[in-house]
């Protein structure tokens, strides 16, 4: 069974007195374990795709299945608790809060989904440990390297056990080894029976993906799996 | 309700970690309500002060008191209309005092103006009250050294003296008054009493803690024409009384100057009921403007709160979107911002609070207060109030910002 089912889904801006369709009728279906990328060129709609795939935004017209619910009409307050309880963001500018610990921006999330103290401590120093960072718990983003931060922010996506993964370029900002490592570090979280959607306009990180979606002009212009996926070894 | 609490433990925690990343911006949006509730504090403490001295000045005189006189004290009569009346004299007085049955006492008085001298030290323009000993009745004072004068040092017009405690302690310093002489206008007089302190400033000239009582009839023997006109204290016996005593008062002093049933009182009474109606009149009028003068000024720390909350909302707009993107509700950014511009308040409020309460103690030194519980309560929460008012409207610009923007935010 389908995880996300989108059915027609259209998405216009108005830009002055034009009407401009980002995405113009994309109908789409992901299953439970899949491991996914969405490509395009700037201005295909790609960004659009992902705010809306992670319920940030809503789309013009067309329908949006997300674990059997209709997402697509909720108001902003039904797509916060969503976006608490199934989604996963991973940005490209990791997007941790400044004045916060590893340990708090991780937790976040599970305060917003009103959970414990003591269960919230246990949930996100196994999600720092997942990501190797036990050791880094108590340290602010600044003092830590750009893939030590990108893993804090892997680590407050899985904290709630989201239904998907949904990553905006996740190795746009790191020098390639690093990006390598954090392409590692999807895989074994896909490994472990997770749902990745992968936004990203390089070639060679979107072939970590067991499937590529590609975009233009608002349209979905192939959706194939990928024939021979590059599987990164992490390093230990 | 579990949920709102974390919510609100994780707005407090960020509010304070937001205060102290931007110090010195904290502190000077602070300043504003510091120095707004500081002044309102303040100004509702002065208020009290005032209203307590005029209290005390009236308890002091005697609350129960008429006077019955030939000026109304406070009306819309024609001042020239009553400046014809005949003058009340003490013959009026003694034969009004024969008649009235329901007064606990009564008492003519007099006033005059003079120079008290002892040794080198001298206070001028002394407001002296003369009197009878039955004068003492009529008030409610207490007597620190000595006593009020006999019905045989009034009735033989000697020249003894009661002092105020202010007077008294300007003219004698560290000395004991009693016994001691002073000299009025040259004239010498023997000190029999000082009254206890009666605090209460806001009757100026005719505070008792800086006046003089002698006998009525020493003061037409020295200062004063024996036509001159006097005013009849009478003290009813009770509040509830006031109006019967009032009316049997009108009714005998009718007679006493041989009024026909035709004509008009050529006397007033007056109450200080009349005191306090007036006095309200005034001080109401100014208390209003100085509390709105004040709150001007807490208003403008209140803008300065708004203001500094903007450019806080604009300036974290990208974390606001990072909550929201990890499923914070609007409901939980603006508690976040609410939180922390009451916070700001309320440091600042109990910071202007305790500049109030130390500011209050100089001005102790001239009026009989300190700042009240009831101050302390309404200053705290209009500071808490301030917050949550001018928080509002950037917390809601906050709370509804689009999550999409809000993360592309640089």
């Amino acid at each position: 069974m389908s995880i996300i089912n989108l059915e027609n889904i259209s998405k216009v801006y108005q830009v002055g007195s034009e009407d401009v369709h980002a995405l113009d009728g994309v109908s789409l279906k992901i299953d439970r374990n899949e491991y996914v990328a969405i490509m395009g060129p700037s201005g295909s709609g790609k960004s659009t795709l992902m705010n809306i795939l992670g319920c940030l935004d809503t789309p013009t017209s067309g329908t949006y299945d997300l674990k059997g619910t209709d997402v697509s009409d909720m108001s902003d307050n039904e797509l916060a608790e969503v976006r608490n309880r199934e989604i996963g963001f991973v940005f490209q500018t990791f997007n941790l809060l400044p004045r916060a610990t590893s340990f708090h921006n991780v937790e976040l999330p599970l305060i917003y989904a009103g959970i414990g103290a003591s269960r919230r401590r246990e949930l996100a120093e196994t999600a720092l440990t997942s990501v190797g960072l036990k050791e880094r718990m108590l340290h602010k983003p600044n003092e830590l390297s750009g893939g030590q931060r990108q893993r804090v922010a892997v680590a407050r996506a899985l904290v709630i056990g989201p239904s998907i993964i949904l990553a905006d370029e996740p190795t746009g900002n790191l020098d390639s080894k690093t990006g390598e490592d954090i392409m590692s570090l999807f895989q074994e979280i896909y490994m472990q029976g997770n749902t990745i959607i992968l936004v990203t306009h390089e070639e060679y990180i979107a072939n970590h993906a067991k499937r590529v979606i590609r975009l233009l002009d608002g349209k979905i212009a192939s959706d194939e799996l990928v024939a021979n996926p590059t599987v990164p070894q992490r390093e230990k | 309700m579990r949920l709102h609490l974390f919510e609100w433990k994780e707005a407090l925690l960020i509010s304070l970690s937001a205060i102290r990343a931007n110090k010195a911006r904290s502190f000077l949006t602070m300043l504003g309500i510091v120095i707004g509730i500081c002044s309102v504090a303040l100004m509702a403490t002065a208020i009290n002060g005032i209203d307590k001295a005029f209290v005390n000045g009236v308890s002091a005189l005697g609350a129960d008191n008429l006077y019955i006189d030939k000026y109304a004290w406070f009306s819309n009569e024609d001042f020239f209309l009553m400046r014809n009346r005949k003058n009340l004299t003490m013959d009026q007085f003694e034969h009004f005092q024969k008649l009235a049955k329901l007064p606990l006492a009564v008492a003519p008085s007099i006033l005059t103006m003079h120079k008290v001298i002892h040794e080198n030290n001298y206070v001028e323009g002394t407001l002296m009250t003369g009197t009878t000993d039955s004068y003492l009745r009529t008030t409610n004072f207490n007597f620190a050294r000595g006593r009020f004068f006999t019905a045989l040092e009034s009735n033989g017009a000697r020249n003894v003296a009661v002092l105020g405690s202010e007077l008294a302690a300007h003219l004698f310093e560290h000395q004991d008054p009693l016994s001691q002489e002073v000299k009025i206008d040259g004239i010498p007089f023997r000190v029999v009493g000082v009254l206890e302190k009666q605090g209460s400033n806001m009757l100026g000239n005719f505070n008792p803690d800086n006046q003089v009582y002698m006998p009525i009839g020493a003061v037409f023997k020295h200062f004063r024409r024996s036509r001159d006109t006097v005013t009849i204290v009478v003290r009813a016996p009770s509040t509830e009384m006031i109006p019967a005593t009032t009316e049997e008062a009108r009714g005998l002093m009718r007679r006493v100057r041989g009024l026909l049933y035709n004509e008009k009182d050529n006397f007033s009474i007056n109450t200080q009921e009349g005191l306090t109606t007036e006095y309200n009149k005034v001080v109401g009028v100014i208390k209003l403007v100085g509390l709105f003068i004040t709150g001007l000024s807490l208003l403008v720390g209140a803008i300065g709160i708004m203001n500094i909350m903007f450019v806080s909302v604009k300036e974290r707009t990208r974390e606001i979107g990072i909550r929201k993107a990890i499923g914070a509700k609007k409901r939980t950014i603006l508690g976040q911002f609410l939180t922390e511009a009451a916070i700001i308040c309320l440091i600042g409020g109990l910071v202007g609070l305790l500049l109030a309460v130390l500011l209050s103690m100089v001005i102790n030194k001239f009026l009989p207060t300190s700042v009240q519980m009831d101050t302390v309560v309404l200053a705290v929460f209009i500071s808490l109030l301030t917050g949550i008012v001018s928080g509002l409207a950037p917390a809601w610009t906050a709370a509804k910002m689009n999550p999409v923007e809000a993360l592309r935010y640089e």
